[in-house]
Parts: structure tokens; sequence; C-alpha cells
């Protein structure tokens, strides 16, 4: 029996951690909905983003008008990233893109920790981090609030896409860049609001991770282990990455608990990997993906 | 005014199909090869060659690489460190457990085992495509990465995980020097460089060129698909793996696993986009400018450095290099081959254009 509530205990702690991983593939989903970007810089956008939230803090300011304050800031940088990158790079292949999106990453990862120093800060958002004992399996206190924060964002960016005129013009240009054009819908605009929101997912991601880890530079890499969360979804969809990130929480904590005694531990980095790459094998496009139909 | 090709005929299928078919091409070509082979290292100093030199050769191998993989065939692969690795480690291993064979003959085996691996982590390739490719290939750098840090039989139970490379020693010289270093290393890039320049022009690089622009039209025009695929994935991995052996055997002489990391496998990345994708003399021009970036920013910044901290330099680097990154993108998508091109196009009319 004991057995039983241990792999119970592994497998929704590995639930409930993969939710925080779905939290930054949400960023990467957002960017290459509405604009076929994989934008490496995701991660350091949480990384970012939090530097500032911790700076603007740290400053003597309330933690509401730092979170404002800091959303501006990613604003800000959609405006940037869109009007003196992505614009003067329509219709370039899809792999010039992705090494533009890590140019930005070197230059926001030198940027923040610039301006902002690179000691590891504290993050103390007052959510309890205790066990909590539900029946006989002890859960992490802070994983259950995170795994509401992602919960809560999922839904509201779902509402924002169903219902709003930009989430609309978003789904519009995700569909079809040229019908979505010869509609009227502005791209340049679309493009920078859905920079924005995903600067805001990554503010969500960075305030969460960095009240787990401390703000410091390692959150950046915390994208590595989004992307085949984001593969497993699917490049296309939000539930995707969701579903993915708990199967890869879940997934990576078990063969860690169960396969790392054998082969002496440190399997979580590439785990995500070869299991999104069979997932990969089965289906092409992921969990969730759009079918890629191709014609010559 | 020099540079005209005017009154040079064609008379043979040979000159025809000569990858230099302009003669003053030909002309400069001997004498950049009579440059690197002679004046250079009567010339440069030890630092020069140790830590600038062979490396921009090193990478520019490791950038031909990739550059086939990507640039020709259209794979995108950011596992080009994981095959240096297995380059290094290989012909390590056959150094230390047959120390009879001679390393050329061990950087040799370091390509194909290389290869070997490149082929098994290239078959998701006939299933996938674009990104979704690229993490397998993050797959397999992620895999390697872990296996040769937590595998002891790799490092040949090293406590630290650093391999040291054993001397290198050919019919009783020793290379010892910086100078027979890097002319070591300039004679097999050499000869590797002009082998991929020929691939690319043969049947085999032309393949690889139609699966890059389309690979259904490609198999409906009778390509093998699998064959040509695994093929782009073998040389590409087999010259990753020399180029990983010169690394740990010429370079460095001692490498661990993390020196293999991902941030090598974007940085060769660069190398080829920032060079052109789909050119050879790409791959040298990149590797050169991503290599000499950093060096150039450090000195740049040593001149105003009194007054910021070597952490703030350090940082600032970051932003000024991933900067000239997004710059150069949007200046020129197509590389410092393609600027070549146009320089060389300019130079046919000049003085009296059009």
């Amino acid at each position: 029996m004991d057995e039983l509530y241990f792999f119970l205990e592994v497998l929704i702690g590995g639930l409930l951690s993969g939710t925080m991983y779905s939290l930054v593939a949400l960023g990467f989903v957002l960017i290459y909905k509405a604009s076929g970007i994989f934008n490496f810089a995701q991660g350091t956008m949480v990384l970012f983003a939090a530097l500032t939230f911790v700076g603007v803090l740290e400053l003597g300011a309330p933690a509401l008008l730092a979170a404002v304050i800091t959303l501006a800031v990613m604003v800000v940088l959609a405006f940037a990233v869109e009007r003196l990158v992505f614009r003067h790079m329509v219709n370039q292949p899809q792999v010039i893109l992705f090494m533009a999106t890590i140019g930005l990453a070197y230059f926001l990862e030198g940027l923040g920790q610039t301006v902002w120093g690179t000691e590891v800060h504290v993050l103390d958002l007052g959510i309890p981090d205790r066990g909590l004992w539900l029946g006989p399996i002890l859960v992490s206190q802070f994983d259950l609030v995170a795994a509401a924060v992602v919960a809560g964002l999922v839904g509201a960016l779902g509402v924002f896409f169903r219902t709003t005129t930009m989430g609309r013009a978003l789904r519009g240009v995700a569909d079809d860049h040229q019908a979505a054009l010869s509609i009227g819908i502005p791209l340049h605009h679309v493009w920078v609001a859905v920079w924005s929101v995903a600067g805001f997912v990554a503010l969500v991601a960075g305030l969460v991770w960095g009240s787990k880890l401390g703000v410091q530079f390692s959150i950046s890499l915390v994208a590595l282990k989004a992307i085949p969360v984001m593969i497993i979804g699917g490049f296309t969809s939000i539930p995707g990455a969701i579903v993915g990130g708990l199967i890869v929480g879940a997934s990576e904590k078990l063969a860690e608990v169960y396969l790392g005694p054998f082969v002496g531990g440190g399997l979580e980095n590439w785990f995500p990997y070869m299991l999104a790459m069979l997932v990969l094998m089965v289906r092409p496009e992921g969990l969730f993906g759009e079918k890629i139909i191709e014609r010559v | 005014m020099f540079y005209r090709e005017t009154g040079q005929y064609k008379t043979t299928y040979a000159a025809d199909r000569a990858i230099f078919p302009i003669r003053q091409d030909r002309v400069a070509f001997a004498v950049l090869l009579l440059v690197a082979f002679v004046a250079i290292p009567l010339l440069a100093n030890e630092y020069w060659l140790r830590s600038v030199l062979t490396p921009v050769l090193v990478f520019s191998l490791a950038a031909i690489g990739l550059n086939i993989l990507t640039g020709y065939t259209g794979q995108l692969s950011l596992g080009t460190a994981a095959f240096m690795a297995v380059g290094a480690f290989a012909a390590y291993n056959l150094e230390v457990r047959v120390p009879e064979v001679p390393f050329l003959v061990s950087f040799v085996v370091a390509g194909l085992a290389a290869a070997g691996v490149g082929i098994l982590f290239g078959l998701p390739s006939l299933r996938i495509k674009g990104f979704y490719l690229a993490v397998a290939t993050l797959a397999a750098q992620f895999f390697i990465e872990w296996l040769f840090t937590h595998v002891g039989w790799f490092t040949n139970y090293s406590t630290s995980g650093v391999i040291t490379a054993p001397p290198m020693t050919l019919l009783g010289f020793s290379f010892e020097s910086a100078e027979s270093r890097y002319l070591l290393t300039l004679c097999i890039v050499v000869v590797m460089a002009v082998m991929a320049k020929n691939m690319v022009r043969s049947e085999l690089g032309r393949a690889w060129m139609a699966v890059r622009d389309m690979d259904i039209a490609a198999e409906a025009i009778g390509i093998n698909l699998m064959k040509t695929k695994l093929t782009a994935f073998a040389v590409s991995s087999f010259y990753c793996g020399v180029a990983g052996a010169l690394w740990a055997y010429v370079y460095l002489g001692t490498v661990e696993p993390q020196a293999f990391d991902v941030l090598r496998s974007f940085e060769i990345l660069f190398m080829v986009i920032i060079g052109g994708l789909g050119s050879i003399l790409g791959s040298f021009l990149g590797a050169a400018f991503i290599v000499l970036l950093p060096i150039f920013i450090a000195n740049a910044s040593g001149v105003f450095g009194d007054a910021l901290s070597a952490e703030t330099i350090a940082h600032l680097e970051f932003v000024i290099f991933g900067g000239l990154i997004i710059v150069f993108l949007v200046v020129e998508p197509r590389g410092l081959a393609r600027l070549w091109q146009i320089v060389k196009e300019k130079l046919r009319l000049w003085p009296f254009p059009y």
C-alpha cells in the first residue's frame, strides 16, 4: 500500500510541477500561433520580467505597482521587438527568425543583468511553501497554488481568444497571414499585442518560478524544459501546452524515481526530449497540433 | 578593371566544371593558400595561432558539417555539439584502449563514429520536419551530454570527467608547437573543405538541395528521400566528429562533456547563418566572425574599461553580441557569403558600371 501512495505522491508532484512548465510553454505557443516564430527568447523574457519586478520591488514600490510597471516594460519591449526586428524580417525563412530570437535572448539576458545585477534575489509573494497532507499523500502547497494560477491564466486567455475583438484577430492571423491582412486585420498591431500577451505570461511565469527558485539566471533555462512540453502538445495548441506539461512533469519525475537509480540519475535533462521524439514518431504534429498538409 | 573574365574561353568539359572558372579567382585562391600555409606560420605569434586561428579552423569544419545538413539539405539541427562530442570521445577512447593506432586514423574513426550516431538521430527526419526535427536533435544533444557525463567508461573512469588527449606523434614527429598544430588543422580542414565543395556540386549535393527546396517534389522526381536525408546526416556528422576530435586533440588538449553543450550548438548554427546558408565559403567567414567578434568586443571594451566593472563588461558583451546578431540578420539574412558575391558582381563592372 505504501508503494502505491509513494507512486501517487510522485505522480501528483510531477503533474503539479508540470503545470509550471506549461506556463512557460504557453508563451511559446502564443507567439508561434500568431506569427510562426519559434521564440527562443521566451525563457529570457521570463528572467527579464522577474528581474525587473524584483528590481522595482527593491526600489520600494508596492507589489501591485511593481507588477504594473513590469507589464509596461514588457509592452514596450513588445513594441521594440516588432518595430526594430520582426517588421524587417517578414517573409524570411523560419530558421532566420529563430536565430533572431536567439540574438534577442542574448541581448535581454545581458541587458537584464547589466541593469539589475546578477545576485540571486529572493522573491516572497506570500505563497505558503509547506507540505499538505491529502489523506496519506504529501503535496506541496506551493505547487497547488502555482497550478491554480496556471488554470486561471489559461481560462482567462481562453476567454480572451474566444470573445474579444483582439482575440478574434489573433486567431485570424494564426490561421492565415494573407487572408487576415486582406480582411483588414492590422498585422503589425496584432504582433505587438501577441508579444505583449506573451510578455504578460512571462511575467506570471517569472513570478511563480522566481518565488520557487529565487530570481536568478537559471530560471531562463526553464525554457529548455518548456520546449518538449510544447512539442508533445503541438506547436499551435494552448490546451496542448497544458496536457504536454502534465505529461512531461509526471513522466520525468517517475523516470527519475524509478529509472534514475539504475543509470546514475540526471535523467530529467534529456528524458522529456526523448519522450517528445517518440511522440513525434507517432504523431508528427504533436498531440493537439494542426495537421500538417503539404502539396507540391 | 582587373576582375574580368573577358577572353577566358572554356574549351573543355573539365574547364566548364572547374570550381573557380575565372582565372583571377584561381590566382586569388592560390595566394590565399600560400598566405595560410607559409606566411601565417612565419609571421603570426603564438597567441594568434593557438587561440584564434586554430579554433577558427576547427569551427569552420564543424560549420561546414552543419551547413551540409541545414544549409544544403534543409534539416535544422541543434545537436551539432553533441556530434562533435561523439568525435572527441571516440578518438580518445580508441587512443586510450589501442595506443598503437596513429592519431590520424583515430580522427577518421571519430568521424565514422559520429556519422553512425548521426544516422541514428537522423532517422526521425524521415517522418518529422522543421522545428519538430530540431527538437529531435536537441534530444541527441542532451542525451549524449548526459551519457558522457554519467557513464564512466567513456571518460576512462576519470574522476573529474575530463579527458586529456594523448600526445600526437606522426612518424616520430611530435605535434607540440603552435605552428605544427595550426598546420595540421589547416591541412585537414582544406582537404575536407575541398571534398565538401565537390560533394555539393555532385549528384549527391544536388539531391540534397532538391530535398531542401521541397522534399515531396524531390521524391516525385525520383530522389530516394531516405537515402538522401540519411547520407546528409552521416556526412554532416562525420565533419562534426572530426571537428570535435580536432577540438579535443589539437586546440584544447583536455575537454569535458560540458564543453559540448547546447550553447556550443547554437554558436555553430550562428556561424552557418551569419556566414550564409548553403555556402562552403560562408562556413569559414561565419566561423571567423563568431570567434573574432567576442575578442574584438573584449578589446574594444578594454579601452574604456576602467569606468566599468568586469561583470558589467561581461554583460554588455552579451548585449552587443545579441544586438549585432539581430542587426546582421535584418541587414543581410543571406549572410557574409552573399555580401562577398555582391562585391564580386560590383567588381566586374568597376569602375564603369552601366
